[in-house]
């Protein structure tokens, strides 16, 4: 499938910025599921300090917003070939040890509710069945919703709550999973629902490790493994690793921020 | 000094027999009015005082400034001995170098098995953000405090790698400095290894380290947490000894794909940071969000290639006092040779044959916190009283990963000068060690730390030790 993607992010600040960068991961890479045709990042009001791989492989970018700007927009567009192949991506590695994805992160901290999530999946006999069992159970427990949790809500902490989104779901099937043993990941990125231009956010899922198939992605959020209608831009431990972007700013006065993202074939 | 030593008096050995290193330092001292030594000491405190020289406790209510206490004796290491040892730190320094770049990137030694992957795994001394990276030049312990202790003619044992951010090195550089001002008659006398060039060294090992991107002359900045940090005084001390900025986190900031800092004329960019800041408070955009002591972005900076951080962030999992067990098989690992320098046997209490063993020879045993450092959260089994033991046994069972146990070792005395008359006090030895891809340098001596009480054990400054200049011979 050929999607065409927009992705504009534009921040307004109630007084003109002293000093302030970001921390951008909007470039997605080729995988098997994916190839990507041509790709750019666009600033306005601000300015690309260094290009670098991550840790995970990721495409990251430091920009600085231009002293006394009040607004600056970053833009990801380009054109990417997704192919289904049923949410496997397979023995894909990077610089990673895989043990490093069964390690607690700052999210994905497990407590009591997890742990008991992690149980069941730990007795399944069919590891792959479990994990599919596992989304259902973690979407039927969190219903889909915004102004629950925030950025930096745990997912300990969303599930106890009882409501959440896309991030939350991914960081507690990445919290059980790992507490059950097998190594799970964050994945930032990209999804067209096929009935519209105008996509409401950004997407997140999981992706965990069978030693028989490689990494396979779960969406918990659409109950199903992704696609030719994803797109895969970053990966981490969990939403921290791999946030499009993440900011620190000197200096007081609110700050609003404006999503605007386009997905079509 | 006559009769038997119990412990090895690198002074007097054994046996009160004046031993070669010291016989000519020994001579001269015979012939020294005790009044005029004593009013010599007077006069190094005095000049401390005056060249500022202090520390900070910490865990003191009233955090004043310290002075450390200088003795006027010196530690003397003969030319041979020191060649030695030297080769030992040299190889054990190649090692961790080696072991550090491995961790971050294939991990050989993990899957060889050589070293155990939960002892990675579990360590905050780890940083998964260095993980597919070289540092510039491929250094990451581009200053290296090498703790080593003696208990016998040819028995030195390495205590401790210290791979993050050493200090010490201003009190060996004013020791030295104190010794010429006060006994100048002394050197003319007693051919000594200078150790004034370690500030050009560590300039030159620093700049060779820096990124290809900059130019013939890398601009070097000293990073400080600021002047409330117990280590202050060297900060300032070694920035101004090798002419390099001193700044703090505020006054940086990245400019043009570098971290650049605030002067006068608008902003400059440096090469190099020599940071005296921990790995959690470098980059509050990376690690702590909460630092304030750091530089945003530092760590993209660094990742993109533009500036070398020393030592390199995440450098700590080598000198994490779990993985010193294990140091023997990581010099053999990465350098095909057995390891010139000994450790000292360590029963890693996460093991629980080993537990039941430490919990039964308490008493007999130093226990330290495998994170800690500074003397602080150990036990000194033979010093502690029934209690302590018992409190201890209990924080031990709680937690027993967190701790690692070592016999108690008998360290070497040398004298220290106690009103008229020369006292045997325990010491160890802290040698500074420089690498860059030039080679590995180390400053002839170190520093000596002295456990000024009689008895005592614990060398480290925040508890009561002091110091003495290092000799090394010239044959």
């Amino acid at each position: 499938m050929h999607l065409t993607i927009t992705h504009t992010t534009r921040y307004s600040y109630e007084t003109p910025v002293h000093y302030a960068l970001q921390k951008i991961r909007l470039i997605p890479r080729d995988t098997p599921q994916q190839r990507i045709n041509d790709w750019k990042v666009q600033i306005t009001g601000g300015n690309r300090e260094v290009i670098y791989h991550d840790q995970h492989g990721n495409v990251t970018e430091l920009m600085q917003i231009d002293p006394g700007a009040t607004e600056v927009s970053i833009t990801a567009s380009g054109r990417v070939e997704t192919r289904d192949t049923a949410g496997i991506l397979g023995k894909v590695y990077g610089s990673i040890p895989l043990w490093l994805y069964l390690q607690e992160s700052k999210l994905t901290k497990p407590g009591d509710g997890i742990r008991e999530i992690a149980a069941t999946l730990e007795a399944a006999q069919d590891k792959l069945t479990g994990l599919h069992d596992m989304s259902a159970r973690i979407a039927e427990a969190v219903k889909y919703g915004s102004g629950q949790t925030y950025a930096e809500t745990t997912a300990e902490e969303a599930l106890k709550g009882g409501k959440g989104v896309c991030q939350d779901h991914a960081q507690i099937f990445i919290s059980a999973a790992r507490a059950a043993g097998i190594p799970a990941r964050y994945v930032s990125g990209y999804l067209m629902m096929p009935d519209r231009v105008e996509q409401s956010a950004t997407h997140a899922w999981a992706e965990a490790h069978l030693d028989t198939l490689g990494w396979v992605g779960f969406d918990v959020s659409n109950a199903q493994s992704p696609d030719e209608h994803y797109v895969n831009v970053a990966t981490g431990r969990d939403y921290l690793d791999a946030a499009p972007i993440s900011g620190l700013r000197q200096g007081s006065g609110d700050e609003s921020m404006i999503v605007s993202l386009q997905v079509q074939q | 000094m006559v009769g038997e030593n119990k412990f090895f008096d690198e002074m007097s050995g054994h046996n009160g027999t004046v031993r070669d290193a010291y016989a000519a330092y020994h001579d001269w001292f015979a012939e020294q009015d005790a009044e005029r030594l004593t009013k010599k000491s007077q006069d190094a405190e005095t000049f401390f005082r005056r060249t500022g020289i202090t520390f900070n406790v910490y865990g003191q209510s009233e955090a004043q400034e310290r002075l450390i206490p200088f003795d006027l004796v010196p530690r003397i290491l003969a030319q041979r001995e020191w060649t030695k040892l030297a080769k030992g730190i040299e190889q054990r320094v190649a090692a961790i170098n080696a072991f550090l770049h491995d961790i971050y990137n294939r991990q050989e030694i993990l899957r060889a098995g050589r070293v155990p992957k939960h002892l990675i795994a579990g360590n905050e001394a780890f940083l998964p953000q260095m993980l597919g990276f070289s540092p510039p030049g491929q250094v990451y312990t581009h200053i290296v405090g090498t703790d080593i202790v003696r208990t016998g003619e040819g028995d030195f044992f390495v205590l401790e790698d210290n791979a993050r951010t050493p200090s010490g090195v201003s009190y060996m550089l004013e020791n030295r400095e104190t010794m010429l001002q006060m006994f100048p008659e002394l050197f003319a006398k007693i051919k000594v290894q200078p150790v004034s060039d370690y500030p050009k060294n560590l300039r030159r090992s620093l700049a060779a380290c820096a990124p290809s991107s900059a130019g013939s002359k890398p601009t070097i900045a000293v990073l400080t947490p600021g002047i409330y940090n117990s280590a202050y005084f060297e900060h300032s001390f070694l920035a101004d000894q090798m002419g390099a900025e001193l700044v703090e986190g505020h006054d940086l900031r990245v400019v043009d794909g570098h971290i650049a800092m605030r002067t006068t004329q608008g902003y400059k960019r440096i090469d190099v940071i020599y940071r005296r800041i921990d790995d959690d408070f470098l980059d509050p955009l990376t690690f702590n969000p909460e630092s304030m002591l750091g530089v945003p972005g530092i760590m993209d900076v660094y990742r993109a290639g533009n500036i070398t951080i020393a030592n390199a962030p995440g450098a700590g999992i080598a000198d994490d006092k779990a993985i010193y067990s294990y140091m023997p098989d990581i010099v053999e690992f990465y350098t095909g040779e057995k390891a010139i320098l000994k450790n000292v046997e360590t029963w890693r209490c996460g093991e629980p044959g080993a537990l039941q063993y430490v919990l039964d020879n308490l008493k007999d045993l130093v226990v330290k916190e495998v994170h800690g450092s500074g003397g602080y959260g150990m036990l000194v089994g033979p010093a502690a009283s029934k209690k302590e033991l018992a409190t201890f046994a209990e924080k031990l069972k709680a937690k027993p990963g967190n701790y690692i146990a070592q016999p108690t070792l008998s360290l070497s005395t040398v004298p220290i000068f106690t009103e008229s008359e020369l006292a045997p006090r325990h010491v160890d030895l802290r040698p500074f060690v420089l690498v860059s891809p030039q080679g590995i340098n180390i400053v002839p001596g170190g520093l000596t730390r002295v456990a000024l009480a009689k008895g005592s054990l614990v060398v480290n400054s925040s508890q009561g030790g002091g110091t003495k200049d290092t000799w090394v011979l010239e044959d």
